[in-house]
């Protein structure tokens, strides 16, 4: 999972889509980068599928109901048929049901894990390019050091420390997500900080918080939603992995990634229905995800359209 | 040029203090002191005090620290609370088996995925672009667990060709002497590299493609394939060198997941049974060595594209 940290942090605009560059050229001049990126059947794909996949973990419970509360261990492991359209798991509860809830607290995670990514490392990155001189030298070893210690290894100790609940768990997948956006977002004020533009509004008088404000970060601002978008993803797919190693979310509480490591301990036995489901919904929410910030990427990256 | 890689040496030597930093910060984090940690709840005061006073911990944090890092220096990792061994001889133990996980995988890795990568980007929107990239795109997004599970369900359940478990043994001889063994965790770790790779690869080469040198080079008659070997390779895969340093810490971290699923004797399994035991020096120790590991790759491979690439020593680091 942690494989999939690099190319967030290895650079925005290198990698190209297929979907993107796919469209008929000639466009017309003055097209903003949203207006690109709403024409992409890539990022109308992405979308699609995730606001799909909200409709069926926030109001499929309204229309399904099932107990997703008590342990009915007679109808356990029950075969997909009537009653369970997608059979029961080894505590008996429904799987369907239980997709929609563990789903939420996947999405939820996911989001919250990118906004509080996108706020401190936007911030600490733009306070460090701006800064420039020491203060950034000091600033970009501390994320160094961070970044030399594999996040999962980091995570494992982390769980071991501080018991691990949904709000402790995206606290901690903040602590080591926001690294990459800072790099970014820093590197971005580096560009832009040498602009005409932004020299021009120097020269008007303007003070470092306006340019920052007016000029910087709106500028940045796709970079910066980017590396959300690609956040979301890496968030559930790693508490899928430390569900996996048994540190993620404590039983009460359900997620694709727990309902896939149980599911998998009675692969073998055949109840493919503890497995399948939730690994496919899984997978193509974190592709679903993974569209959405290539398809951004590319309409960012003006070589491309 | 000296003064580059000197810089950069500096560099590095602050990230690496930064990580005993770091290892010495989590230490004193374990909640309740390490002695309750080992000890259990119950155990009294005087025998806590006895327990501190053993391990120094009673000591202001500053003394601490430079103990700390004056046993780190002597090869002094501490003892595992579990096996009473000191922590770097299990390490060691353990590094040769992971020298060649890690090592054999992403060399494959490397080998499918330049491959691949380029000729997506010469085939770049024709059918098999697409597929390609729907593969690797599918392997990126999968969770690492499932995916080794997969390759089991497959090769030693249903086609019954490859054994479900890394070979027991934990020296390199003794891994070696069992081949097969070794593949569905290889595989495993490789493939996910791939996936990785080749789409950076990918965009890499698709940059080259448009550049003017391409042109000139075709005008003068070269052939399509000495211009895909000399210009496209050569010039894409600059980057790669960068991207195998960078990526080291996500490789590691689905080595603990791969030797966990096929419970391979390194020292991610070596790692994650610490995780379950609450065994802090073994944890800390892991993670100092992957730590420095990790910066000292990204500086070999900052110098080697230092080499490769004259531009980049002139720019600011």
């Amino acid at each position: 999972m942690a494989t999939h940290e690099f190319p967030a942090a290895a650079g925005v605009g290198v990698a190209a889509s297929a979907a993107a560059s796919e469209q008929p050229g000639g466009r017309p001049g003055g097209q903003t980068a949203l207006r690109a990126w709403a024409r992409n059947r890539q990022a109308r794909i992405g979308l699609g599928i995730i606001a799909a996949l909200a409709a069926f973990c926030y109001l499929g419970p309204l229309i399904y109901h099932t107990n997703q509360v008590t342990v009915e261990l007679n109808s356990a492991t029950l075969p997909p048929g009537a009653g369970h359209p997608l059979g029961t798991d080894g505590y008996g509860y429904d799987v369907l049901g239980r997709l929609m809830l563990g789903g939420q607290s996947s999405l939820e995670l996911g989001f919250a894990v990118a906004i509080a990514t996108t706020v401190i490392g936007t911030v600490y990155g733009a306070i460090a390019g701006w800064a420039g001189g020491i203060v950034d030298t000091a600033m970009m070893r501390v994320i160094d050091t961070l970044l030399a210690v594999p996040g999962l290894v980091l995570l494992l100790i982390l769980v071991n420390i501080f018991a691990p609940n949904l709000l402790m768990i995206i606290a901690l997948l903040t602590a080591l997500s926001w690294l990459g956006t800072a790099r970014l977002v820093r590197g971005e004020v580096i560009s832009l900080r040498s602009r005409e533009y932004v020299q021009a509004a120097r020269a008007l008088g303007g003070d470092s918080w306006w340019i920052i404000r007016t000029h910087l970060v709106p500028n940045a601002f796709g970079v910066i939603i980017v590396s959300a978008t690609f956040t979301i993803a890496d968030a559930i797919l790693t508490l899928s992995a430390l569900s996996f190693l048994g540190l993620g979310l404590p039983p009460p509480a359900a997620d694709w990634g727990t309902m896939l490591t149980d599911g998998l301990s009675y692969l073998f036995d055949g109840y493919w229905w503890m497995v399948y489901p939730p690994a496919i919904i899984l997978i193509v929410t974190v592709i679903a995800f993974n569209l959405i910030g290539e398809a951004i990427r590319d309409s960012l990256d003006v070589r491309l359209r | 040029m000296t003064s580059y890689f000197l810089r950069r040496a500096a560099q590095a030597l602050v990230v690496v203090i930064g990580v005993m930093i770091l290892t010495f910060i989590l230490i004193h984090m374990v909640p309740g002191s390490a002695a309750r940690a080992v000890l259990g709840v119950k155990a009294t005061s005087a025998r806590i005090a006895i327990f501190n006073a053993a391990y120094g911990l009673n000591r202001p944090l500053y003394v601490q620290f430079g103990d700390y890092v004056d046993q780190v220096l002597h090869g002094n990792l501490g003892d595992s609370y579990m096996t009473q061994q000191p922590v770097l001889t299990e390490i060691i133990q353990r590094l040769p088996a992971d020298v060649l996980l890690l090592g054999v995988s992403t060399v494959l890795a490397l080998l499918i995925a330049i491959p691949m990568g380029i000729y997506q980007a010469v085939r770049r929107n024709r059918i098999s672009d697409h597929l390609l990239d729907g593969v690797s795109f599918t392997l990126y997004s999968m969770p690492d667990f499932f995916f080794a599970i997969m390759l089991i369900a497959i090769f030693s359940v249903q086609l019954r060709i490859l054994p479900p478990e890394a070979p027991s043994a934990q020296s390199l001889t003794g891994m070696l002497a069992d081949p097969r063994a070794l593949v569905l965790p290889i595989l495993t770790l490789t493939l996910v590299s791939v996936a990785g790779f080749s789409r950076y690869m990918r965009a890499a080469a698709i940059d080259v493609l448009a550049q003017d040198y391409l042109r000139t080079a075709r005008a003068t008659g070269a052939s399509e394939r000495l211009v895909l070997i000399r210009h496209v390779l050569r010039n894409s895969i600059l980057p790669i060198v960068t991207l195998v340093g960078l990526s080291f810490p996500g490789v590691v971290s689905g080595a603990v997941i791969a030797e966990e699923v096929f419970n391979f004797q390194g020292m991610g399994l070596l790692f994650f049974q610490a995780a379950t035991e609450h065994d802090f020096p073994v944890l800390l120790g892991c993670t100092l060595i992957i730590g420095v590991a990790t910066v000292v790759g990204n500086l070999a491979a900052d110098y080697a594209y230092g080499i490769l690439d004259p531009r980049t020593r002139y720019g600011n680091a």
